[in-house]
């Protein structure tokens, strides 16, 4: 394959275009004489120029040179990298749904609003919850999201002093700063060795200035809290509320609900479990469920069913307001709502099972040849302590990309922040037991490797397109946009 | 059996021997009996891909959407062309199925697109530099005024009235639960009252945000407002249009700090409002306030051009509560289609098809004052959408109505006690018959 490493500009020539413009045979009017010239662009614009079979193969080769699940595996902890079915794709793109412009009147929009509705039915059962706004972009705009329905729920009550938000050390790092976000202040607790919350330190934060509590169970070291009835009774008990970070929902379909667990309010993250891609980073999904009493918070506007129709509601006096325009990322809730109906109530559960038992499995032949932080059941990930030894040479990120030369996405690195030289592994349902066994021996090879050949794992990768990138240099002298030099401008 | 789960019964056997458990149940023994559901989940059964295709296309046939109709609705959302080669290039499962790119060495192609649609961007805005996406418009300008807001001196933003509705609605939640006063500024004729935000212009001013074109489509003149808004050391946001942006000065000429705006025009459809884009860009000052991913040049080990994730210190996983956003996932593949987009238009492609818009807009609007049933809601300059005030007083909702049973999507509805008031929209996409005929049409209406 051509090693290619031309950016778009530099394929540029005046004179190249890959469109063609319809002029209509209708005012020929200059535009200064619509368009004041006082008003109008002076700087030229610098855009590429380029014909459209150059474009195509400048992005093909860029494309080749990612990573993604349909490449290979991709155990990335937390992230839930799972199969993203093609049908998917084509139900959102029917042009019912992809040509739909967002100001139509709900009469004509009525397929697309029951879809919506439908889709938070689903996910109350889900969740054990009573309703949900599909409106936020994201996991973090979820968050934010659902933070805020709690900070509106505190003050609708008058209880103004409930200013802080309880967030685990262990918890991810959108927890604290969405919560900083919505106005509140952290008190950070301590978590146990296993990633679970103290109930002491809990206990001593708790308190009248508490808005509530962000956990993520099972737990960010893939651990079910198993406190967590008592967690809730005592974050209750002190007038607070408790969110569910559902980044880990993939644990637990169908086999327990954050409803009945306690949690108040939750957040999914429909990239994650509910298999829609991630896209390099986005469009992802975050609905944000709540229980009844919260129902009045949620963002405007909601979709309500009448007896004949579906239509949009904005009248809600004690809403957060509107945290996105328009409904969310519809064209995302479609891929959603397809791979629920794909699956049913059984496929669901069936893929909890499995993520579970994919991460036991590998959990269990690795045990042997890396640090084990938590010796103990895991749910859909678990995370390790690094390469044995103390003398070793490696780290954990040597170990990543080593596996990047074996054709193998890494798992998370160093995250959670509370395990030294933390490996994070999560397989998802969506592999099988031969690619698991591979990834196995090639982890095992690579831990003896950091014994017998220091060198293979500190020089990796070297099968990639590039090899290890100086960060310090990108973040000390930022070059964060193309600009022509001479000896790239004269090319014409 | 399911499609997306490869592991047989054989196989689940194999697994659980290995770790001396009898049943996939004794996986889940660690749950707490008081909390298992302990029961199927109240959902339909799998369906096969023909099942789920006939129930879904049954939903996605009961909307009208503007693939049967002639489209002239605009406020936020518009109907510009989509090149054909997008569609396919994105749909790249290279591309699709990557998640941020947290490894460089296996996803320059992700990381490079980005590189070059910061570089597109901060040129198409005149800004110096831009991040790698946001959530969307509306929620973009929230993030900027945050950025003022976490930076400034002052508790208050001030934002113009002519700002679209939902960006006013969406900036006003952010404030709200951080503590800052939203405060607006009037207009006067369809665009900020000068004097108004002069009146307004203190100490506690934290940040102005304005529209180009505004809510009403109209290209309003921001000269002079930048010094004002210096002067009395706030930031000076401009929300614009990308497509306006080609032919309309820019927030660099304008001397704004921060350029944010929705950029689902640049080859993102409709799609019922999402997903789409925000875009935010700045002057080199504000580079390292800036919220979410950063995409810079580097080399590496052998010396090669290499693209990466850089600034990190300003992000959440590092900086968690001292974040200057909580944006992750943002909206990368609605960036790259822009990116394609841009490129596919190219320097020439996109000013041409701005001024095809405005060509066209300008055509529609004298077509329908030479009706004799409106008249200018405004006098001022315009791109792409215009209000017209109806005369008589028909309502707009029954002229709408009107268009659509004749296959035409009409304005919004943006009357008031006042007046009746419709927003059209025009762009490169409506033909003159098109046009010609929305004005037939409105013709044969009963007034």
């Amino acid at each position: 394959m051509v090693n290619y490493d031309q950016l778009i500009f530099e394929i540029s020539k005046p004179g190249r275009s890959a469109y063609r413009v319809a002029k209509a045979d209708v005012c020929d009017k200059p535009i200064e004489s619509i368009i004041p010239a006082g008003l109008l662009r002076e700087t030229s614009l610098e855009l590429p120029e380029v014909s459209e079979p150059q474009l195509v193969r400048h992005y093909t080769l860029l494309s080749q040179k990612n990573f993604g699940v349909d490449t290979g595996f991709y155990p990335l902890g937390s992230c839930t990298m799972k199969y993203n079915p093609k049908l998917n794709e084509d139900m959102a793109g029917f042009s019912g749904f992809a040509a739909l412009h967002p100001q139509q009147k709900t009469q004509q929009t009525q397929g697309a609003l029951e879809l919506m509705y439908d889709l938070s039915a689903m996910l109350s059962e889900i969740g054990g919850m009573d309703a949900f706004t599909l409106q936020p972009a994201a996991g973090a705009h979820g968050e934010l999201t659902g933070l805020m329905i709690m900070k509106a729920y505190h003050e609708s009550r008058g209880d103004q002093k409930r200013t802080k938000i309880i967030v685990p050390d262990s918890a991810h790092g959108t927890n604290p700063a969405s919560a900083n976000v919505a106005g509140f202040d952290i008190v950070e607790i301590k978590s146990t060795r296993m990633g679970e919350i103290d109930l002491e330190s809990l206990k001593a934060a708790l308190g009248d200035d508490i808005a509530g509590l962000m956990l993520t169970n099972p737990n960010t070291l893939g651990l079910f809290d198993r406190n967590i009835v008592e967690i809730a009774r005592l974050v209750h008990e002190a007038g607070g509320l408790l969110y569910y970070d559902g980044a880990n929902l993939n644990a637990i379909l169908g086999q327990t609900r954050p409803g009945d667990m306690g949690f108040d309010v939750v957040h999914y993250n429909l990239h994650k479990t509910f298999s829609t891609p991630h896209g390099g980073g986005g469009p992802g999904s975050g609905p944000v469920g709540v229980k009844a009493f919260l129902e009045p918070f949620l963002p405007t506007p909601v979709v309500i069913k009448s007896e004949s129709s579906y239509d949009l509601s904005y009248d809600r006096p004690l809403s957060i307001g509107k945290v996105k325009s328009f409904y969310g990322n519809f064209g995302i809730l479609v891929r959603a709502y397809t791979f629920i109906l794909s699956m049913g109530a059984e496929g669901l559960k069936r893929a909890s099972e499995m993520a579970v038992l994919n991460a036991s499995y590998i959990q269990e032949k690795l045990k042997d040849h890396y640090q084990v932080f938590a010796n103990t059941k895991c749910k859909h990930e678990f995370v390790l302590a690094g390469l044995k030894g103390e003398l070793t040479q490696c780290s954990t990120l040597d170990v990543a990309k080593r596996l990047l030369d074996y054709g193998y996405h890494p798992p998370t690195i160093y995250f959670p922040l509370i395990v030294p030289n933390a490996i994070m592994i999560e397989p998802t349902e969506s592999e099988s037991l031969e690619t698991l066994d591979d990834f196995i021996d090639i982890m095992i090879k690579i831990s003896e490797e950091a014994d017998t050949n220091p060198e293979a794992l500190k020089q990796a990768p070297t099968t990639t397109p590039i090899r290890r990138v100086d960060e310090i240099r990108a973040a000390r002298t930022p070059i964060l946009k193309w600009e022509p030099t001479p000896a790239t401008s004269e090319e014409a | 059996m399911f499609p997306y789960i490869p592991n047989t019964d054989e196989d689940v056997a194999r697994m659980l021997e290995a770790l001396g458990l009898d049943s996939v149940e004794a996986l889940f023994s660690d749950v707490p009996e008081a909390v298992k559901l302990n029961r199927r989940l109240d959902l339909c059964a799998p369906l096969s891909e023909t099942e789920v295709t006939k129930q879904i296309k049954a939903l996605a046939d009961q909307n009208v959407s503007t693939d049967s109709l002639v489209c002239f609705l605009g406020a936020g959302a518009y109907d510009h062309a989509v090149p054909s080669v997008i569609k396919h290039l994105i749909g790249r499962s290279e591309f699709n199925t990557a998640y941020t790119p947290y490894q460089p060495e296996i996803s320059q192609g992700t990381l490079q697109a980005i590189f070059e649609y910061q570089t597109m961007i901060a040129n198409l805005t005149g800004m110096d530099v831009a991040n790698a996406s946001m959530y969307d418009g509306a929620s973009a300008t929230a993030e900027a005024a945050m950025l003022a807001a976490a930076n400034q001196k002052g508790d208050t933003v001030l934002i113009a009235s002519t700002v679209h509705p939902e960006t006013i609605a969406v900036v006003e939640t952010y404030m709200r639960f951080k503590g800052i006063k939203v405060v607006q500024i009037g207009a006067k004729d369809g665009v900020m009252d000068r004097d108004a935000l002069t009146a307004k212009l203190n100490a506690d001013v934290v940040g102005v945000v304005v529209q180009q074109p505004n809510f009403y489509g109209i290209v309003e003149d921001y000269s002079g407002v930048a010094e004002a808004v210096h002067e009395a050391k706030a930031l000076f946001i401009m929300n614009v249009d990308p497509i306006g942006a080609a032919l309309l000065k820019t927030p660099g000429e304008y001397g704004a700090d921060l350029a944010v705006g929705e950029g689902q025009p640049l080859g993102n459809g409709l799609n019922y409002g999402g997903p789409y884009l925000g875009f935010m860009a700045s002057t080199k000052k504000q580079m390292r306030k800036l919220p979410g991913r950063i995409v810079g040049q580097t080399v590496d080990l052998d010396g090669k051009r290499a693209f990466t994730l850089t600034l990190q210190a300003r992000e959440q996983h590092i900086r968690r509560e001292k974040a200057t956003s909580n944006i992750c996932s943002n909206q990368a593949l609605n960036a790259l289609t822009a990116t394609i987009f841009m490129s596919v238009t190219g320097r020439e492609g996109l000013y041409q098809m701005a001024a095809e818009t405005a060509r066209r807009a300008y055509y529609g609007y004298e077509k329908l004052l030479a009706t004799g049933h409106f008249k200018p809601a405004y006098a001022q300059p315009f791109f792409r959408e215009f209000a017209l005030e109806v005369n008589g007083g028909a309502d707009v909702d029954s002229i709408n109505a009107h268009l659509f049973e004749n296959g035409i999507l009409g304005g919004l509805n943006i009357s008031d006690d006042n007046a009746q008031r419709i927003l059209f929209c025009i762009t490169e996409k409506r033909t003159v018959e098109e046009i010609d005929r929305l004005v037939e049409v409105l013709e044969a209406y009963p007034w």
